[in-house]
């Protein structure tokens, strides 16, 4: 091991030594005094993250400061870089759903379902009705659990403590339904391409319905700790201000841009999953700021409600999966005294009366299924905005390349805009009001 | 142990079957029977008037509006109701400019850009836009391609200030340099990593574990069915 400290040329550049693993660079603080003018006692740079507790998880921010006034706001993203999309490549088509649910995990039912879309887009088939709905019922009750996450941690942020307990508190009467449903908490890996992993469970129906009637009080609490506080209000209101024009230009969406005026919802824009079928308004707002996002993502929670009850309403009996037996996966779940699992008279029935259907699971499993090449991108509204999923396919049974579009990797680009200028305290404002979530801003 | 690679053979010609077995393998992964299917390239064909839905309206408008529309749009694809306009590098942003001031087409929303890498194509890297136009409600992709000894697209960013990530992204994934972006630096990966890892050739994993004298060979490398 050898160290090179070239101390002579510039005392603060990286000291560098070799070891077995290669060259390990040591980057060494330097003196601000050197880097800026005598005359800017003032000017500090501050580097906020990526292990800050209100920078909503692996976020850095990097700014430089007159007093307490930003200057420039810059963000370093990629510490949370998990290389999923690549990931997907050496998978198959339906294996590709287990990854981009851990993307954006807040919102994993709309990664399942913008990844399934995209690929029945390619292979030219649509869900069975019963699926469909299925979806918006879980992707409303997500909606719900992912907009009670931005207030927690909008709240933590701001000092509002028990906005984030109770916020937290209730996001769990959400989850324990979709864990009913999906069986897992989060990563459901429920969606698939051609419908859904398996049929809603006996009583979750009278479940959904209960947590209709409890969530209503839940939210309200929520409302009434967070909307008539003068706090909250002073650390909301005229916050971050991002006009329509600023949010076309940056490429937000979402409840940023709702919060601006637009009345931007692809849900209402080109409705996917059946939603022209229900009716809810969408939520906007005028004042542009940390108020009007807050403002516009509680309406969006009561809208999610309506919705959530027309589709318990109109639910029909049916299939769950298309009926092609070339693409629709062939495992029958079954609850069994060790938890889920493999259904066992499905395990008896092929294995013991049909060859064909062995062979066909055997090789829809290992193998999967083609899709015909081309490229689709398909768009759902994700409760930051535009999820989109830019899929493309050489014809073989992994996906050739996708890639996604992840609503909160563009929003971030806003912070800069709505930081700088402002106060310290009012970036954490700003970056709550944004509601990145790094698993998607890095994937 | 099987060891079959997974993309393209190299010097496939478009088009054509790629996979030396019928499964696409190269290496012989044929492991589950017959199939009889092999990967297909789609076809570097434009599509054939008429493109049907508002698609002619609106090429025909392009074309009529847009200077030198024959030299900047090389072809147009219709596949599966999307639009496609295949583009030359250096021009995406002057089309970009178009597209969203000209009132025939108002694509107000850039909603990203992302590459694609097709290694048996002389110009490999596709790069591609997906446009929105909030007026008209219609999406519009655009793509164009490069080479890997010459990747250099005009950048979009004076046009739509989001694609300052969605190109930092592209360049830091593919190695695509967007002439004129105003700090073209990695942003998903480590400032000084080696490398573009979403490329085809770009190995995936690649630390050998090691186990009781045997390694286990990263996971791309390992036995396909596919």
């Amino acid at each position: 091991m050898t160290t090179t400290d070239d101390t002579t040329a510039d005392p603060y550049s990286a000291s560098t030594r070799e070891t077995t693993e290669g060259t390990v660079y040591t980057v060494t603080g330097g003196d601000w005094d050197s880097v800026l003018g005598e005359n800017d006692d003032e000017r500090i740079v501050v580097n906020m993250g990526p292990q800050h507790p209100s920078t909503h998880g692996v976020l850095r921010l990097v700014m430089e400061l007159e007093g307490e006034t930003v200057k420039t706001a810059r963000t370093v993203i990629g510490y949370l870089h998990t290389g999923i999309e690549k990931n997907l490549e050496y998978r198959n088509w339906v294996q590709g759903v287990t990854f981009v649910t851990r993307m954006d995990y807040l919102s994993p039912i709309f990664n399942e379902t913008a990844y399934s879309l995209g690929v029945e887009k390619l292979l030219g088939i649509e869900a069975p009705p019963r699926a469909q709905a299925i979806r918006v019922l879980c992707m409303e009750l997500n909606r719900i659990s992912s907009h009670l996450v931005a207030f927690a941690t909008g709240g933590l942020e701001l000092g509002a403590l028990t906005a984030m307990t109770n916020a937290f508190r209730e996001r769990e009467l959400v989850l324990d339904v979709l864990e009913m449903i999906t069986g897992l908490r989060m990563n459901h890996a429920y969606v698939r391409p051609g419908g859904l992993a398996q049929d809603l469970p006996p009583g979750a129906v009278e479940k959904c319905r209960e947590l209709l009637k409890v969530l209503p009080g839940a939210l309200g609490g929520i409302d009434d700790l967070l909307t008539g506080n003068p706090i909250w209000q002073a650390r909301t209101q005229k916050i971050a201000h991002l006009d329509v024009q600023g949010c076309l230009a940056l490429g937000v969406t979402g409840p940023v841009l709702r919060s601006a005026g637009l009345a931007w919802d692809l849900r209402k824009v080109e409705p996917y999953c059946g939603y022209e079928k229900y009716e809810f308004d969408v939520a906007t707002h005028t004042d542009a700021d940390c108020w009007g996002r807050f403002l516009v993502r509680k309406q969006e929670m009561y809208e999610s409600l309506k919705i959530i009850e027309q589709v318990l309403d109109q639910l029909e009996p049916g299939p769950v999966m298309v009926e092609d037996t070339k693409i629709a996966w062939p495992a029958q779940l079954a609850l069994g005294s060790d938890g889920m699992g493999q259904s066992l008279d499905h395990v008896k029935k092929i294995m013991g009366t049909s060859m064909e259907a062995l062979i066909h699971h055997f090789k829809l499993v290992t193998e999967g299924f083609r899709v015909p090449p081309g490229q689709v991108y398909v768009a759902v509204e994700s409760p930051r905005g535009e999820l989109g999923m830019h899929v493309v396919s050489d014809g073989g049974t992994r996906p050739y390349r996708v890639h996604v579009r992840d609503p909160s990797f563009t929003n971030l680009q806003a912070t800069a805009a709505m930081c700088e200028g402002g106060m310290l305290s009012d970036a954490i404002a700003a970056v709550a009001s944004i509601d990145p979530v790094m698993g998607g801003v890095d994937r | 142990m099987t060891v079959s690679g997974s993309g393209p053979t190299p010097g496939a010609v478009e088009g054509v079957p790629a996979g030396s077995d019928m499964f696409g393998a190269a290496m012989g992964g044929d492991t589950s029977g017959f199939g009889g299917l092999v990967r297909r390239r789609p076809l570097d064909t434009s599509t054939p008037r008429p493109f049907g839905g508002w698609f002619d309206e609106a090429v025909d408008a392009l074309e009529e509006s847009f200077a030198g529309y024959g030299e900047v749009v090389t072809r147009v694809v219709v596949d599966r109701g999307e639009l496609t306009l295949h583009v030359r590098p250096d021009k995406v942003a002057d089309l970009c400019q178009h597209l969203r001031d000209d009132q025939e087409h108002r694509y107000e929303l850039l909603l990203g850009v992302s590459g694609v890498d097709f290694p048996s194509d002389p110009e490999r890297f596709h790069v591609v836009y997906h446009l929105m136009s909030m007026t008209y409600r219609r999406r519009l992709r655009l793509e164009t391609k490069v080479s890997e000894a010459h990747p250099h697209v005009a950048t979009v960013t004076g046009v739509y200030p989001t694609a300052d990530f969605h190109e930092r992204e592209t360049w830091d994934m593919f190695g695509v340099q967007f002439d004129g972006h105003p700090g073209l630096t990695r942003i998903l990966m480590p400032d000084d990593w080696p490398g573009h890892p979403q490329r085809k050739d770009y190995p995936l994993g690649g630390v050998p574990v090691e186990y009781k004298g045997a390694q286990i060979p990263p996971p791309d490398q390992r036995r396909s069915y596919a």
